[in-house]
């Protein structure tokens, strides 16, 4: 076992540099995939921590039942970017990152399909979150009025709140960064979805894709389809808010229940867009650590395409407390819970997949296996808040943010620590620290479920979400999910640590350390820039752990 | 605890390992399909030489996307004025279709003729014929702008005079401005044409200038339908 542990003897330099292309191209418009994923995934994960930092603020807030920290307004400020950052501005980002690095490598293309545009789509991204978080110096803060930014709340700013007669105010900022993500967003997906399949190594059938290409062929096509929803819905807002329309202004004729549903058209299916690319990590991951082929291959693959019809058709179920008629309610419940047969899928597949095997517990799958058990509780708290009476009875309560936050924190996020150790050796040519990321993983687990768990008790007994100050009686849950946040923010420094000082000074990898399938794995570590010498001829299906047959062609070129 | 490559041989993988052929043979339906459409298919891997196909799929699933901005836009004015109750305030009639947005419809709903003829020609390696055609798509597409901003300037209704006068110049505002991009797109295309071999290894600027230029064409056609017939 190649597995450094952070003592003196393993930090002399190993003299062997696996790369030696200076790291100065990381701050320039390039346009190789593994560069830009690269910038991708470290700029993203500067704005976790800045998004991780905002929650911590608010649960320093809520230790206490009254207000004592943070002003009411700051407070709805914390909430509204601590949403938008962490899923605009790291989760999305961060898996388009990873898949742009691994993408190309895992179909055996030399690089994407448009690099230049690739690299545009990148440069947007810290343009507009530098943008984004300056809204906060603005007389009157930045955005308050949540992730959702729902009319008429969101339209009611008031002229002092903002620069050049209020027309530069928070709102303003937080809609013009969002439509700069969202270009930046489907530049990405037109380059992927392209990629995927066009540029796929001869061999590589559709059916011969890993796991992970089709989750990102599936998410960013939902990109495609939903987005431009989003932008619409965002433009018209500004209008209302900047240019004297009235749209969603209710006192006016119009109708903010329509903003609900552009909104949630594409919202909706963006919670696929980020879960999805997490349960590839998933099925790539669990069959290397358990030496089996993934279970149910073609399923899975078969599974995750229906996200895309069934994404379509599910989003009403945001709104069932929005004044929405009786027949759209009933029809929503039922195609919501429909969602929950093509997770199903997934989740016995990978359950089928450990089933009696021999698990190889490094870290990426005791991430994977502890993001499988928490998406297991996130489902089912789905399928409880899909039923019409449960939802209508929880609605707007911790319930929810408990929800969610299994899903976007306990699956997602332990889903890319998952893929990062996985894929670290491929990404930087040296082994990270296994006890190190060990100690990530327990920290992480037990501050996760300290954090989330308690929103769901305090949901059921009826605390509202986005409130600064609560009821005594909420106390005592309230002092354990801000003690887990506390102990999640120390939990990212173990992480910190092991990747900086292994990156720098890391055991060198072998090209193939897990000894995985894919044809990632069959080039160098880190890939040269071209990425293959010579394009490699598919044979195999994907996951074929225990075949003995080599599963590319003339072998003796890689 | 490294994995190591021999362990745990499956015996249910093994018996499938050279079916690789999707459920639905996809192959088989590529060929059947019409070459027009064959060409923004891509087949089973290995096709990275076709810069040009892949390029104009790209552009292709762009413009599908874009248009669902329009498709939110056309929603959300079919909603409001089914919904409303007085759509056209006291004493405003609204947009009309007079008969100059009729001739600039013709002359929008022509110049997607006049582009295809150019295109054709610069196919067939007529480059002049080619560069007037072109030109004279774009002279067609300033011509509506210019009858566009004249229509507006005649209106007794601004953007803030209810949904109505609210959602018209955002449809026809954010319509117009896709026309002035696809003006801009042929304007540089136009140049590039002048750059000595530039055509010679296909054209693939040329061809998606054109196909933008029929997609602003047919949402003018949806806009046209909702606001000046309904």
């Amino acid at each position: 076992m190649t597995s450094p542990d952070l003592t003196p003897s393993d930090l002399t330099p190993s003299g062997l540099a696996p790369s030696a292309e200076p790291w100065q191209r990381y701050f320039s418009f390039s346009t190789d995939h593994k560069v830009i994923g690269i910038q991708y995934l470290i700029t993203s994960f500067g704005f976790l921590l800045i998004g991780g930092l905002l929650a911590m603020l608010m649960r320093a807030e809520l230790l206490t039942p009254a207000l004592n920290v943070v002003s009411r307004e700051l407070y709805d400020g914390l909430f509204t970017m601590h949403g938008t950052v962490m899923i605009f501005l790291w989760t999305i980002p961060t898996f388009v990152g990873l898949a742009n690095y691994l993408v190309p490598l895992m179909i055996g293309a030399r690089d994407m399909a448009f690099p230049k545009l690739n690299a545009i789509a990148f440069w947007i991204l810290p343009a507009a979150g530098v943008l984004l978080l300056s809204s906060f110096f603005l007389p009157g803060g930045s955005a308050q009025s949540g992730w959702w930014s729902y009319p008429p709340l969101s339209t009611q700013i008031a002229a002092s709140d903002g620069l050049l007669c209020g027309q530069i105010n928070g709102q303003s900022v937080w809609i013009i960064s969002m439509v700069l993500i969202g270009i930046s967003s489907i530049m990405a997906a037109v380059n992927f979805v392209t990629t995927i399949l066009w540029m796929r190594a001869p061999g590589m059938t559709l059916f011969k894709m890993p796991i992970f290409v089709w989750t990102m062929l599936s998410a960013q096509l939902m990109q495609l389809i939903f987005l431009p929803s989003l932008t619409g819905a965002l433009i018209l807002l500004l209008f209302d808010l900047n240019f004297g329309t009235h749209f969603f202004q209710p006192f006016e004729g119009g109708n903010p229940v329509l903003y609900e549903h552009l909104f949630w058209f594409y919202s909706h299916p963006a919670v696929y867009i980020w879960a999805l690319p997490a349960w590839g990590v998933f099925s790539e991951v669990i069959p290397a650590f358990t030496r089996n082929p993934l279970f149910g291959y073609r399923s899975v693959a078969i599974a995750t395409f229906t996200f895309v019809p069934i994404t379509g058709v599910v989003w009403v179920h945001h709104m069932f407390a929005s004044g929405t008629p009786g027949w759209m309610r009933t029809f929503f419940m039922f195609t919501t819970e429909l969602v929950a047969v093509p997770t199903g899928i997934k989740v016995f597949a990978w359950t089928a997949t450990i089933w009696r095997s021999r698990l190889h517990l490094d870290t990426p799958l005791l991430f994977a296996m502890g993001g499988v058990v928490m998406f297991v509780l996130a489902g089912i708290t789905g399928v409880m808040l899909g039923v019409l009476p449960f939802d209508l009875h929880v609605n707007n309560t911790y319930f929810i943010v408990g929800h969610f936050h299994y899903i976007v924190f306990n699956t997602i996020v332990m889903a890319y620590f998952a893929g990062i150790y996985y894929w670290f050796p491929k990404l930087t040519g040296r082994m990270y620290s296994e006890n190190w990321g060990r100690l990530h993983f327990g920290l992480v687990f037990i501050g996760a479920n300290l954090n989330f768990f308690p929103m769901f008790p305090l949901g059921l007994q009826g605390m509202l979400r986005r409130v600064s100050s609560y009821d005594p009686q909420y106390a005592d849950w309230n002092v354990l999910a801000s003690l887990g946040a506390f102990f999640l923010g120390v939990s990212t420094l173990p992480f910190i640590v092991n990747i900086i000082v292994s990156w720098m000074q890391g055991t060198p990898a072998e090209d193939n350390p897990w000894y995985a399938t894919g044809l990632e794995w069959q080039t160098t570590s880190p890939p040269p820039k071209e990425n293959f010498e010579e394009i490699p001829v598919v044979t195999l299906l994907p996951y074929s752990y225990g075949d003995s047959r080599y599963s590319v062609q003339d072998t003796s070129s890689l | 605890m490294t994995p190591s490559p021999s362990s745990l041989p499956s015996s249910a993988h093994s018996s499938s390992a050279h079916q690789d052929e999707s459920p639905i043979n996809l192959q088989a339906l590529y060929r059947r399909l019409p070459r027009w459409l064959n060409r923004f298919i891509p087949s089973g891997g290995g096709q990275h030489e076709d810069h040009h196909g892949k390029s104009l799929f790209g552009m292709t699933i762009f413009l599908l996307s874009e248009s669902m901005i329009f498709v939110s836009f056309f929603a959300t004015y079919v909603i409001l004025r089914l919904e409303s109750v007085d759509w056209f305030p006291p004493g405003i009639t609204g947009p009309e279709a007079s008969p100059s947005v009729i001739l600039h419809t013709v002359v929008l709903v022509s110049s997607s003729f006049v582009i295809y003829f150019a295109e054709r020609s610069l196919k067939r390696r007529k480059l002049t014929q080619f560069r007037l055609l072109w030109l004279l798509t774009s002279a067609m597409g300033i011509y509506f702008l210019i009858g566009e901003w004249q229509e507006w300037q005649g209106l007794d209704f601004g953007l803030d005079t209810g949904l109505m006068g609210g959602t018209f110049y955002i449809l026809t505002g954010f319509h117009g401005l896709h026309v002035a991009t696809g003006v801009l797109l042929q304007m540089i295309m136009l140049g590039r044409s002048f750059l000595s071999h530039n055509y010679e290894d296909g054209h693939f600027g040329v061809t998606a200038a054109a196909l933008f230029w029929h997609f602003v064409d047919v949402i003018w056609l949806v806009l046209f339908s909702l606001i000046y017939l309904w």
